[in-house]
């Protein structure tokens, strides 16, 4: 009798709390990181796999590190896009890491890639630039960072599938001009600097037509050796 | 033996004052490191990516742009000669220690208020932080704004020197709310309509005022029309600046930056202080009817493409009754920001979004999308339209000219 009397207690108490918790969790938002995101997808995309402006980087499946980097670049300033440093300009470090590992952790599918609309002279010396540079101008190939599948490593270098050409090549003309900048040593920029307006153009072009390969995920960090120092992928 | 122990003592004795000394000195620097987050001194005087009150941040002004000072103790590019009689000189009065006018995007006119002995203290915090040798960059102001004389002209239309003085009639804690209000606080620098001179009259004190260059409104303190606080709760008030958030809705714009970098770090008794003040200034007045410059044909027009446009893109999260899910997605309906004679928040909230800021309160905050690059003109006129006079809602229409000179509002 009294353990009969002791479990409806209980059971009411039970069910009072969960009342509570129900009642609460219906007039708030859920207590998810894509609740807390949705300010990014117009321009990102749900999941931030990206939308059909093609100026705006998807950001699903980058390492958490690159994305983290550019939050904190965005942040103080050191990156400029108004929209975005105004976003974040109150958020605290933990926050904009917990907003990194989110997008790093959400895999949608990568697009399917551009239609280009440059020669296929222009493809082939994108291509011949992004898989094997040119030692006689310094120039290292993107695979030689990016990886050879372009997805990148961990934690700090960023695939580079899924962008479009104007993206791309906006982002590289900004290394070029010195209006997007990293930590020292400045590796990006070293690289751009030494491009063409017309290196830019095709090498822009041939990554956007790359198809989306069966691991689409960042590589271990150390899985290879840069060619060079990189503030932005410390040893 | 008694001597080899009194010596022991009296060492012992020397120590204690020692320590004794050591922790006033360091309860001291503790108080003026809070007071001068009360101050919000960082905000104007640690650059981006700077160091910490190293200064030489831009502040854009209608006369062209400040830089702003080093206060590190470095003797050389900060503060390390200055004494406490030089900073409380700069505090109370608006001078440099050579006499030398200090130009009034210092807050000095509210700083005045600050007693020497809080001024003291943060004077000794400051002198305990590192020194940045870092040299003051030079003002670039256009002719005549760069004569410094001209701020003497200021000073008499607009400067009254002065400790804070308590109403003997108020409680102890309003007059300690109305002491970091006025005060360190210098919520009137925002909050009070600055003329063509730069200047604010007393009469005029926390009327509001739109924020030269930002472009943002700075509702009144005293009507509840607008940002008064007369019918919130005090638990509202202390939400909203202590966490930035509240029942009644969340700072943004130019607010984030004092509750992020000031307000959240005051204890709850001094947050209380100043919820009691301001809820006390706010007047009863009784609202205007709303007016507005649109013709009614193109006002019901716009409210008809607003509901449409509000039911697809802002009913998911402020509910289709404007009654949101306060605090993270806060309600539209009866929320004053939204209601305001001065529609350029609610038309700059709609093209920008926005996070509120991140504090110990609310840590993940829940931000709303900019819109700028989805709505046409006509369409943020319109959804502006509708929240402003959609279920009870107090405010006027507002006309797609209105919405579009916003778009080139300055983001930071």
């Amino acid at each position: 009798m009294f353990a009969r009397a002791a479990a409806s207690a209980a059971l009411v108490v039970t069910l009072a709390a969960f009342d509570g918790v129900a009642a609460q969790t219906a007039n708030q938002p859920p207590d998810t990181m894509a609740a807390r995101v949705e300010a990014c997808t117009p321009c990102h995309g749900n999941k931030g796999e990206g939308t059909n402006d093609v100026y705006f980087p998807r950001l699903a499946g980058k390492p958490a590190g690159y994305l983290y980097n550019q939050l904190l670049a965005f942040r103080s300033g050191r990156r400029k896009y108004p929209p975005m440093n105004y976003l974040l300009e109150f958020l605290p470090d933990p926050y904009l890491e917990a907003m990194a590992e989110y997008f790093a952790s959400e895999h949608p599918p990568l697009p399917q890639p551009a239609q280009t609309e440059v020669s296929k002279d222009v493809l082939a010396q994108g291509e011949l630039l992004a898989t094997s540079g040119d030692a006689n101008r310094n120039i290292p190939a993107c695979v030689s960072c990016h990886g050879p599948g372009l997805t990148g490593m961990q934690p700090g270098i960023p695939g580079l599938l899924g962008l479009r050409a104007p993206y791309i090549s906006a982002q590289l003309g900004a290394w070029r001009y010195g209006t997007r900048t990293a930590k020292s040593p400045d590796c990006m920029q070293l690289v751009a600097g030494h491009l063409t307006e017309a290196d830019v153009t095709a090498v822009a072009a041939w990554l956007a037509t790359r198809p989306a390969p069966d691991n689409p995920a960042p590589v271990a960090k150390g899985t290879y050796a840069l060619p060079f120092g990189c503030g932005s992928q410390p040893n | 033996m008694g001597s080899k122990l009194s010596i022991a003592l009296l060492a012992l004795a020397a120590l204690t004052t020692v320590a004794h000394a050591q922790d006033k000195n360091s309860d001291v620097i503790a108080r003026g490191e809070y007071l001068a987050r009360a101050g919000d001194c960082t905000a104007c005087h640690t650059a981006p990516e700077g160091r910490l009150f190293a200064g030489g941040r831009a502040m854009p002004t209608p006369f062209g742009t400040l830089y702003t000072s080093n206060i590190t103790p470095d003797p050389e590019a900060g503060i390390g000669k200055w004494t406490a009689d030089d900073f409380y000189r700069t505090m109370h009065s608006g001078r440099f220690p050579d006499g030398g006018l200090i130009y009034p995007a210092m807050p000095f006119a509210s700083y005045t208020k600050v007693t020497r002995a809080d001024s003291d203290a943060i004077f000794a915090y400051l002198r305990s932080i590192p020194p940045v040798n870092q040299k003051n960059r030079p003002h670039e102001l256009r002719f005549p704004y760069d004569n410094r004389q001209l701020i003497l002209g200021w000073r008499t239309l607009f400067f009254s020197e002065g400790e804070f003085k308590p109403d003997p009639t108020k409680s102890a804690e309003w007059n300690r709310g109305a002491y970091l209000v006025e005060g360190l606080g210098h919520c009137g620098m925002c909050h009070s309509p600055i003329n063509a001179l730069g200047g604010t009259s007393q009469s005029d004190a926390f009327k509001g005022g739109l924020i030269p260059m930002q472009n943002w409104y700075a509702p009144s303190l005293t009507s509840n029309r607008e940002a008064g606080l007369g019918d919130w709760s005090m638990k509202d008030i202390t939400d909203y600046l202590q966490t930035g958030v509240s029942k009644r809705g969340a700072v943004y714009g130019p607010m984030a930056e004092v509750v992020h970098n000031s307000l959240q770090y005051l204890n709850d008794e001094d947050t209380k202080a100043m919820a009691v003040y301001l809820k006390g200034i706010a007047e009863g007045s009784t609202p205007p009817p709303a007016s507005s410059i649109l013709p009614n044909t193109e006002s019901s027009l716009l409210v008809s493409l607003g509901k449409t446009v509000y039911d697809k893109n802002c009913a998911s999260c402020h509910g289709t009754q404007g009654e949101g899910k306060a605090p993270h997605w806060p309600p539209l309906a009866n929320n004053q920001s939204i209601e305001m004679q001065s529609a350029v928040n609610p038309i700059r909230m709609v093209l920008n979004g926005g996070y509120p800021p991140g504090t110990k309160g609310n840590p993940m905050p829940y931000g709303m999308p900019p819109f700028a690059g989805l709505l046409s003109d006509n369409e943020v006129a319109a959804v502006v339209s509708y929240i402003r006079t959609a279920w009870g809602n107090r405010g006027s229409p507002v006309s797609a000219r209105e919405a579009n000179e916003l778009r080139s509002a300055p983001l930071n």
